[in-house]
């Protein structure tokens, strides 16, 4: 039987302007960097620079945090909360009106799949600010209190591996409970939360309740550091949550941490294993593998991982990997070097101790940053790549015999983000579910996400939740 | 402390401490001296030593799958249990809070009434914080979404000074009736109810290494409690601010979770020593 060639359906990147330079967002204007300091964003997928960012240095984040100091005590503080949610249904709708445009944006921005920005990101961004709109005039009811006070000013530092989407998670409830922000995206990745901005002037927010400062990491620190804050939000990895977390150790600062994870994904031997497959890739391959939660664990029960294994390599050969804006498209490029280097690096401490690589045939790109899907068998728990976090589409596979010792397996880590279970027993499910030390689990599914849904790690993959009514808490002071 | 028959040589309490169901000594053989409100010796409670807390911790670890894996019923009755037990000590209870808070002899037993009433109140939390806490999730697909509390898993208790008997007990029913096992630090200088409530413990059906009692100096089990890695989260409603941040900066080895009270009745006691954990399934045939 004859098969149809492969043709590209590209999305346009008509619908996109991008400006030659961004200046930084405070006070509901954009104004330049009293750094007078920019710096490059490229698309990851092809290296070429695709505008100048500004750098805030500490003269910028000082102006950024009294102008929300001001718009919460002038503004947002004293504004009914019906009307403060009709700001976030606003942006919500706003949002929505111009997706396709953020997600084409954020694919030229981040390097994801274009299916993905546009079907999961914007929507769900969008979704977070509805959902969270609700909950303005209704914070009575959310278990903290019969009359919870927002915090103040909160610092925002989010990644850039769901850069809209984290903004969303952030800035959506702290609005919603009655704080003001100040957002600091990751520098590889600032093109839509500056769009965002765009969005707040469009929807009429008062001036100063949302500030966006753009920079790398050492403008997160000074935003962290701080006094003006009360509290800060987080997400990245581990390793500088921890730095958070020392910095503002004795101070009455507050603090939510969304950090990595080390995901095991167990499959039992009476799972469907075809639907399986469809959950492994799902769990390692979206977004490269850009993802805290991330199924990079795979513990397959040893009298089925042979099949396991031999179905996973056929339907990894069928993954594309090229262009984000194709719309065929499944994996697009890596972030940036700087990850693309440690993806490679602990991909090659796997060869080193003993674990075998195996990667899908696919052809890669000669410009951008690009990894193909790779999986590492006879990989054992002392293993580099069943410890370290890689965040990219690399996956180990270990086996286990019994569910204690799957249990035991996927709890062997200091994370505690996500995992996930497969199995056609419901009991099992259960009982599997119970025992593992993780935030988020996922039976017969994975990676999936709603602003309903409460999501947040235990041990060291943070502290807190966001979304659903637990989320709310960490932009609260309850009253008793 | 004196008998009513002063012609009656009385029977001292050597005040040991509580680990794993068992009232050793110090393993360092250290003690300290204890003195009533008014400077008169009173008793030798052990000085406990970081070798100590390390052996608390080993015997909570252990005990945590059995005690969190407990029907939410039984630990609530276990809780109520405690508090039975404590109405027949309060005596006792009274002498040692006069003793060492200086207070009457009203006041002390005002104390031991409100600290049975409030084992008693945290008792009746264990089946119910669950449906307080947990919620379905309205999520936009065809799954069952639920997020349902559970204990976070070893806890180290700085208990809070006066009224030491009750700061003590609400600490530690907050703590426990979720499911957690617990290390607490007595109050340095109010160890005698302490352990006078750990012998209430032992005849209340808690199994042993659920709640493990050191009394000594906060200040020398700060550090190994900040830093011990199998620790998964601190009430640190009895440190001093300067404390508080040393805690906070070595916790920070493994993201404990540290917090602090000053309501010794409150759900969100409960709360802060829980993790919230969110399933996923999809719905079809």
């Amino acid at each position: 039987m004859s098969t149809f060639d492969y043709a590209p359906a590209l999305e346009s990147t008509a619908i996109v302007s991008i400006a030659e330079r961004y200046g930084l967002f405070i006070n509901g204007k954009f104004v330049a960097p009293k750094s007078g300091k920019y710096f490059p964003t490229i698309n990851p997928a092809t290296e070429k620079v695709l505008a100048k960012i500004a750098s805030a240095n500490s003269a910028d984040v000082d102006l950024a945090v009294a102008a929300a100091r001001a718009a919460y005590v002038k503004v947002w503080s004293k504004m009914p909360a019906a009307e403060r949610g009709k700001y976030l249904f606003r942006i919500a709708r706003i949002i929505q009106e111009r997706s396709r445009e953020f997600a084409v944006l954020e694919s030229l921005d981040n390097g994801k799949p274009i299916r993905e920005s546009r079907d999961t990101d914007i929507p769900l961004a969008a979704a977070h600010f509805f959902y969270h709109a609700g909950w303005a005039d209704k914070l009575q009811y959310s278990g903290n209190g019969a009359s919870p006070k927002p915090l103040g000013v909160v610092g925002q530092i989010i990644p850039w591996n769901f850069p809209m989407l984290m903004l969303a998670w952030k800035v959506a409830p702290a609005l919603a409970t009655g704080n003001t922000v100040v957002l600091k995206p990751a520098e590889t990745t600032s093109l839509t939360a500056l769009l965002f901005a765009e969005v707040c002037q469009q929807a009429g927010l008062p001036e100063g309740v949302v500030n966006i400062i753009t920079g790398a990491g050492g403008t997160g620190a000074l935003l962290v550091n701080h006094p003006g804050i009360d509290k800060v939000a987080f997400t990245g990895s581990t390793e500088v949550g921890k730095l958070i977390a020392t910095s503002i150790a004795g101070s009455k600062k507050s603090a939510t941490l969304e950090l990595g994870g080390k995901a095991a994904n167990i499959i039992y031997d009476d799972a469907a294993i075809d639907e399986a497959v469809e959950g492994i890739v799902n769990g390692i391959f979206f977004n490269q593998g850009h993802v805290c939660c991330a199924g990079s664990r795979l513990l397959v029960q040893e009298n089925v991982h042979e099949e396991v294994l031999a179905k996973l390599k056929v339907r990894m050969g069928h993954i594309r990997l090229g262009n984000p804006l194709d719309k065929n498209t499944d994996i697009g490029a890596i972030n940036s070097a700087a990850q693309l280097a440690k993806i490679k690096e602990l991909s090659a401490a796997g060869d080193s101790e003993g674990a075998e690589r195996w990667s899908a045939p696919c052809e890669l790109p000669s410009q951008g940053f690009w990894f193909p899907p790779t999986i590492f068998t006879g990989v054992s728990q002392t293993h580099r790549i069943a410890r370290e976090e890689i965040f990219g589409p690399v996956l180990s596979l270990l086996t286990f015999r019994t569910p204690q010792e799957a249990v035991e397996k996927a709890n062997n880590t200091p994370y505690g983000l996500s995992a996930g279970i497969w199995t056609d027993k419901g009991s099992k499910i259960l009982w599997t579910a119970s025992k593992l030390r993780a935030g988020v689990i996922w039976a017969n599914t994975f990676n999936k996400f709603d602003p309903a849904s409460p999501f947040g790690g235990y041990k060291e993959s943070g502290w807190g939740r966001e979304g659903g009514r637990h989320g709310l808490s960490a932009y609260l002071k309850a009253s008793n | 402390m004196a008998g009513n028959d002063s012609s009656r040589i009385d029977v001292q309490k050597t005040y040991k401490l509580f680990i794993g169901g068992a009232f050793p000594r110090s393993e360092s053989g250290r003690t300290y001296q204890l003195k009533d409100s008014k400077g008169n010796h009173l008793a030798n409670p052990c000085l406990a030593s970081r070798k100590d807390l390390r052996d608390a911790v080993v015997v909570a670890r252990g005990a945590l799958a059995g005690w969190s894996g407990a029907t939410a019923y039984n630990r609530g009755q276990i809780l109520y249990r405690m508090a039975e037990i404590l109405e027949g000590r309060t005596s006792q209870l009274v002498t040692e809070i006069c003793a060492l808070e200086g207070v009457t002899a009203r006041a002390a037993t005002l104390q031991v009434q409100e600290s049975i009433d409030l084992l008693v109140w945290y008792a009746g939390w264990s089946d119910k914080i669950s449906a307080l806490a947990g919620s379905t999730n309205p999520v936009s697909g065809p799954f069952y979404n639920f997020s349902i509390p559970e204990p976070i898993g070893v806890v180290a208790i700085f208990a809070a000074a006066k009224p030491s008997l009750l700061n003590f007990v609400g600490a530690i029913a907050s703590v426990i009736t979720s499911g957690n096992t617990a290390i607490v630090i007595a109050a340095e200088k109010f160890p005698l109810p302490a352990i006078t409530f750990a012998e209430c413990m032992a005849t209340s059906d808690l199994p042993g290494g659920v709640v493990n009692v050191l009394t000594g100096f906060s200040s020398e089990l700060v550090p190994w409690v900040a830093s011990h890695m199998d620790i998964d989260a601190i009430d640190a409603s009895g440190l001093t601010p300067k404390a508080l941040k040393e805690v906070q900066i070595a916790g920070v080895q493994n993201l404990k979770r540290i917090k602090v009270h000053t309501s010794v009745k409150a759900e969100q006691r409960i709360l802060d020593f829980m993790e919230i954990k969110t399933v996923w399934h999809p719905i079809g045939i």
